[in-house]
């Protein structure tokens, strides 16, 4: 018995990982382990979770797999650990992530007393409503009166009542313990108005009976910028954080696409040729090689693409770009020039 | 005196009426009467059942069985109007996802590892379980100290045999629960009883501890053990220095349930008669072999039903790991029912509706055979 015992003790305990990850040195860290620790949510629609192969997918996910290929150049280096709500910070505070992608909401508290940065915001986030259809309402303005389904004790309630008071209008709570049970209520008809951020909305329509008889209203009416977060103090390791999402967006905003990335390398834009490395030592700068956005854009493409991927169009949740539109097209997306 | 005798001597001299033949003692009817309706109260409390059946067992046959879907390949399946008809459970969705519900996110080119870890552990409690299988001293030795190290190599990985290492960040799903409760109940039945053992010695330093250790770990409820474990101890190591995160909640589980199984033992211990101690050292018994031989065979067969009751306590409470990001059966199926692939008004209750029947198979099973093992055991005191 105790043999055994001594030898479970040894085998797992040669996986306890001594990296020694000293504030300036992630990325030194990250290379010689040869694997990116990346914190992620295991059940968020659209934004990650794990297909039927097991597979991680969305677009959190995509975006640690963007950080691996400007490493590594390989999208596959990462290792992916499930965090909930509660213990995601403290993973990256101990060191046991390298980088935290998990909807986190970018706050000043989190921003200052936690120690963290929010390097980028790669999705806008809101609080929106969602009604149906035969109600024949085009605007949360004009839900005066109206029952509104709602999850007990989170900052959707407050808001909630924010909006309503601050645009001087009647309503009436319908609270529930789990976002289950307040979109079931919903569903069933309890209420005229369901509200949560818009990102789940579209992931709760589809569970709904009708899914084609709701519309999600256009006002968002609160702010919840998500973001990937690192450890404060370790500025490179944040600047090929915020890169990995500026390379991005400057490749949509430029037309380069996941399929057409090779025939860009001869391109006679400059800035094109800033971007993918063929002019300039932009990559070096920041402790990766020059072609890292090419890397990037090649094994999991622009923003546009991994957006509509995932949570757009191109997926079953059919969210609008909104405010996750480039600044071109009136949205807030904007990648800071490469130069 | 003689005289009245006489008196009271008594001839029958005609044949007695037949009586009427008795009511129906055999049959259906005859058991019915006798059972449910011998009296009012019976009665009304048998209808009151029977409606209660009535209204309950056909909604849930039409919605688990009649109205289910069992083949598709996404959402479009289990609605209802791309059906066209009422949908009940989308079974179709726990047959896509039924990889991942057993083996997580483990590799898809290393996953006959897992099913050769499910084999030798059945083999393993086949074994054990199977009371007049040969050779059981060296079953016993297989299911405690060669069955935990070819696991640990196998689903760990092992270089020398070529087998790479998967990291546990990986593993899920049945797998998962297993390997948690396995580990709890292997662990915690030799433990429990050192610990039993401890906490009755004469020795006064490890009565101490065992008192100590078996009072404090009863103290806090698991949940706060695997949230010390999982979102605390980080911030006590050193930067950089990381504990596995399945290890962490797998040690918390077995001392926990050591701490149970060692009270569940201390029950038999102490209800064993003083006489059978006595006895064991007239014999000039030493104090292992006493414990060996006389008492813990004993003590051990009264605890059964406590000891099957600890097992599946523990076998239900590994579902709490899931609340510190292990993915086990439940963590799974959560994560796999917000997928827009299969979002449908009845995923949700079909996947949990799998869990169940999954974990009533498993706890009735052992329930079983306790049951078996009990009556096979007393034997010697039935009249």
């Amino acid at each position: 018995m105790k043999k055994a015992l001594v030898t479970i003790a040894i085998g797992l305990a040669a996986s306890v990982a001594a990296t020694a990850a000293s504030a300036q040195a992630t990325l030194n860290a990250v290379k010689q382990r040869g694997t990116l620790q990346c914190g992620a949510n295991p059940s968020l629609a659209g934004f990650g979770v794990p297909d039927a192969q097991g597979n991680w997918t969305g677009l959190d996910v995509e975006f640690c797999r963007a950080i691996s290929a400007a490493i590594f150049n390989d999208p596959n280096k990462v290792r992916f650990i499930p965090l909930s709500a509660k213990d995601r910070f403290t993973a990256l505070q101990s060191g046991e992530i390298d980088v935290l992608v998990r909807n986190s909401t970018a706050t000043m508290s989190r921003d200052t007393s936690l120690g963290l940065d929010f390097p980028a915001i790669n999705y806008f986030d809101g609080q929106g409503f969602m009604v149906r259809k035969t109600l024949g309402v085009a605007s949360a303005k004009e839900l005066s009166g109206a029952s509104v389904c709602t999850q007990q004790g989170t900052t959707t309630e407050l808001n909630l009542a924010d909006f309503f008071r601050a645009n001087n209008l009647k309503y009436e709570v319908v609270a529930f313990a789990t976002a289950d049970e307040t979109f079931k209520a919903y569903d069933a008809g309890r209420c005229d108005a369901f509200t949560t951020d818009a990102s789940g909305l579209y992931a709760e329509r589809l569970k709904a009976t009708n899914p084609d008889d709701h519309i999600v209203l256009p006002e968002i009416i609160s702010k919840e910028p998500l973001g990937p977060v690192v450890r404060h103090a370790d500025n490179q390791w944040g600047d090929i954080v915020r890169w990995t999402h500026f390379a991005m967006l400057n490749a949509e905003e430029l037309g380069i696409t996941k399929a057409n990335v090779d025939q860009m390398l001869k391109s006679d834009n400059p800035e094109i040729k800033r971007l993918l490395g063929t002019e300039g030592k932009y990559g070096e700068a920041i402790g990766l090689t020059n072609d890292w956005a090419y890397r990037i854009i090649k094994h999991v493409g622009n923003y546009g693409e991994s957006f509509e991927r995932n949570v757009g169009q191109g997926s079953r949740l059919k969210i609008q770009r909104g405010q996750n539109a480039l600044w071109t097209k009136g949205g807030l997306q904007y990648g800071l020039p490469v130069r | 005196m003689n005289a009245a005798t006489e008196t009271l001597h008594f001839v029958r001299n005609e044949q007695v009426e037949a009586a009427p033949p008795p009511r129906l003692v055999r049959g259906p009817l005859a058991w019915m009467r006798e059972n449910l309706f011998s009296s009012i109260p019976n009665a009304l409390l048998t209808l009151a059942t029977i409606y209660l059946l009535y209204v309950i067992v056909p909604p849930v046959l039409r919605f688990f069985i009649l109205d289910a879907v069992w083949v598709g390949v996404d959402r479009d399946a289990c609605r209802a109007e791309t059906v066209g008809r009422p949908v009940g459970a989308c079974w179709a969705f726990v047959a896509d996802k039924i990889n991942y519900f057993i083996y997580g996110s483990y590799p898809i080119p290393e996953r006959w590892r897992v099913d050769v870890f499910f084999v030798l552990l059945a083999i393993g409690v086949a074994w054990m379980l199977w009371l007049n299988a040969p050779r059981r001293g060296l079953g016993a030795i297989y299911f405690f100290v060669v069955l935990p190290i070819l696991s640990v190599l196998l689903l760990a990985g092992f270089k020398p045999l070529s087998l790479p290492p998967v990291q546990t960040s990986l593993w899920g799903g049945v797998l998962v629960t297993i390997v948690v409760s396995a580990v709890g109940i292997v662990f915690s039945l030799p433990f429990g009883v050192l610990l039993a053992l401890g906490r009755r010695s004469k020795l006064p330093i490890v009565r101490l501890f065992s008192v100590v250790f078996i009072e404090f770990v009863r103290g806090v409820p698991l949940i706060t053990v695997l949230f010390m474990a999982n979102t605390m101890l980080p911030l006590f190591l050193s930067e950089g220095v990381t504990i596995d995160r399945l290890m962490r909640p797998l040690v918390g589980v077995a001392l926990f349930a050591s701490a149970y199984m060692a009270e569940v033992v201390r029950g038999g211990l102490q209800a064993m008669p003083k006489g059978q101690y006595e006895g064991a050292m007239a014999l000039g018994l030493s104090y292992p072999r006493m414990m060996y031989f006389i008492i813990l065979p004993q003590a051990l067969r009264i605890v059964i039903p406590g000891i099957v009751n600890t097992f599946i306590g523990l076998f239900k409470d590994t579902t709490l790991v899931a609340i510190v990001g292990i993915f086990d059966l439940i963590r799974t199926i959560e994560a796999s029912r917000v997928d827009p692939n299969w979002a449908t008004p009845t995923t949700s209750l079909t996947g949990y509706a799998f869990a169940a029947v999954f974990y009533f198979l498993c706890c009735w099973g052992m329930s079983r055979y306790s049951l078996g093992v009990e009556r096979r055991l007393a034997a010697g005191q039935k009249r």
